[in-house]
């Protein structure tokens, strides 16, 4: 077999691992089959590796080179590996955020190496004409995003640890800092792509040093735009910094020649961006809303407090069993508080023994109900609830009106009527979850404290609502027991 | 970069786009930790072009580059692909043990 067959048959097996990574995202369109895409997903991902290691071996590879291609990958899926199969449910956004950190350095050093090493410089230095101003912008937009990708997902992940504190962390002067870095990070490379177009001439060794000012610059971008972002505004963050890292790949495909990269990071670029949006929309903030951070920390969130009036009534253990378990169908409405409070499986205990009592229950899991989009399903799949249960917003709302009982634990914002009604409200039209239109509702709450939004939630001075102030295990804890003493 | 492969990378690329967001838009709210873990493994993919660096690199500078962007696309593989495995089968349609005595 001559080399250029060979080359064919490389090219033929990545456009197998991409039609396989678009099989396998195809059966994550339900939770039955979507093992089965995942691991189809992994087989392109087999294929386009030995594809790859089968060609660089046929090329011929130095003793240093093996060390290399072995030892990295060792090293790096190794510890990949164990961070996989050791994490904690609750900790799955910083690894997402994590492996999103890795995958666009890794991305941006392909660009570098391709710019430094090869002849991308040199090339450039040499004023060639035309076509090279195209592939200077995919190895600029590769560095840039790919860098800012890394130390973003690094503070993200930092953030999401208590490595360092969630609340928006504000600098004085710190937004016109970032702004001013973007500037100059893009005004780098408009000079570098006009070079690489031929319009300007310069030397080789200036053009690094352009390119280096550049990654520089994102660098810091990234961790001067995720410091002022609030913890609960993560998943947001995550996503649109998945989105990046899939752009990162498809420019470091453009860059190497290489179609698969192209295509697989179109696929996740296409992912994040309808992730960014549908978190964004969930909270009811526009992206560039979030960006420009500090939601907690803004002035104005606090005039309507107060506000709410009416009068709060509690209401027992007993009374709360009482009510559940003469009740024909339960709606429970987990936040992040249950997580914190690791009391999903106090949950799932509450919902088995309704259900063992003929109850129909069911979760009504809204779209930013933990760190990352779809977390809170995870946590309450993990705490083995079955998977038909877990309810979206639009699915569950309508059926608010045929629930007798609303079991709210660890959710606030989310549940607050105003978001509907009150015009003046920082939340209005943010989507809700309608608990308020269940016949009776149940909060469990450690005490009236506010939520993100750091507002009053009129749920709780609703007639039909009685408040059970507990920690929300302890709550769940004492429910279950008061429920089996029936 | 000639024009040809220019135009046929771009072409890829943007029906890349235009798939994924087809693709994708089906995957339910239920499933999107998974879907964003699963497309995190699958951005691993720059790992084809880390071992192209490792097979190329002829010196100290372009060992080094080859060998973090290795260890790093080898993280995100394989860390991605067990740990998406690892949630995905924690998703059942009826809880683990009353399926084990409903097979009994």
């Amino acid at each position: 077999m001559n080399a250029s067959t060979i080359g064919h048959l490389v090219q033929l097996s990545f456009i197998a691992g991409a039609a396989l990574f678009v099989i396998g995202l195809h059966l994550m369109n339900s939770p039955a089959t979507a093992r089965t895409g995942n691991r189809i997903s992994a087989t392109g991902m087999v294929i386009a590796i030995v594809a790859e290691v089968l060609f660089v071996i046929q090329g011929g590879l130095g003793l240093g080179n093996w060390v290399l291609l072995i030892g990295g990958l060792a090293l790096g899926g190794g510890l990949g590996l164990r961070m996989a199969r050791t994490v904690a449910m609750t900790s799955m956004p910083q690894l997402v955020s994590l492996f999103n950190a890795v995958g666009g350095a890794a991305a941006a050093l392909l660009a570098l190496n391709d710019f430094i090493a090869l002849d991308g410089h040199r090339v450039l230095a040499g004023g060639v004409p035309g076509l090279d101003g195209w592939r200077t912008l995919f190895i600029i937009a590769d560095v840039i995003i790919g860098s800012v990708t890394f130390t973003g997902s690094l503070i993200a992940s930092a953030k999401l640890m208590g490595r360092i504190k969630g609340q928006p962390i504000l600098i004085p002067g710190g937004r016109i800092f970032t702004w001013l870095l973007l500037v100059a990070a893009l005004s780098v490379s408009i000079v570098m792509i006009l070079a690489g177009a031929g319009v300007v001439t310069y030397d080789s060794h200036v053009l690094t040093l352009l390119l280096l000012a550049a990654l520089a610059c994102a660098l810091i971008f990234g961790v001067t735009m995720v410091l002022p972002i609030g913890g609960a505004d993560m998943p947001v963050v995550i996503s649109l910094l998945n989105a990046f890292t899939g752009t990162a790949v498809a420019m470091a495909g453009f860059v190497v020649g290489n179609v698969v990269l192209i295509v697989a990071g179109a696929l996740v670029g296409a992912s994040g961006a309808i992730l960014t949006r549908l978190m964004a929309s969930a909270m009811n903030r526009s992206i560039a809303n979030i960006l420009v951070g500090g939601f907690g920390a803004a002035e104005g969130t606090q005039a309507t407090l107060g506000s709410a009036g009416g009068t709060v009534r509690e209401v027992s253990v007993d009374d709360a069993a009482i009510q559940l378990a003469y009740a024909s169908k339960v709606v429970i409405v987990p936040g992040y508080g249950l997580a914190v409070a690791q009391a999903q499986h106090g949950v799932r205990e509450l919902a088995d023994l309704l259900e063992a009592r003929g109850i129909d229950v069911s979760y009504a899991i809204h779209p930013v109900a933990g760190r990352m989009p779809g977390h809170m399903n995870v946590l309450l799949a993990e705490a083995n609830v079955p998977y038909p249960q877990l309810k979206e917003m639009d699915e569950i709302n309508p059926e608010f009106e045929r629930t007798d009982v609303a079991l709210v634990v660890g959710a606030n914002d989310v549940t607050n009527p105003a978001a509907r009604t009150d015009r003046s409200s920082p939340i209005f039209g943010m989507p809700i979850l309608d608990v308020d239109k269940a016949r009776s509702v149940i909060v469990v709450k450690r005490s009236m404290g506010r939520g993100y939004a750091g507002i009053d939630n009129a749920l709780y001075v609703n007639p039909k609502t009685g408040m059970l102030f507990a920690d929300a295990k302890r709550g769940l804890q004492e429910l279950v027991a008061a429920v089996k003493a029936l | 970069m000639t024009t040809d492969v220019l135009i046929a990378d771009l072409t890829v690329f943007v029906l890349a786009i235009l798939l994924g967001f087809e693709v994708i838009s089906r995957v339910p709210a239920t499933l999107h930790t998974p879907l964003m873990s699963g497309t995190n493994s699958i951005h691993g993919i720059v790992l084809v072009g880390a071992i192209g660096l490792a097979a190329t690199a002829d010196d100290p500078l372009t060992g080094v580059l080859a060998f973090v962007a290795m260890a790093f696309a080898g993280a995100n593989v394989v860390g991605g692909y067990w740990v998406t495995d690892r949630m995905l089968q924690m998703f059942k349609r009826r809880p683990a043990a009353s399926t084990d005595k409903a097979v009994r």
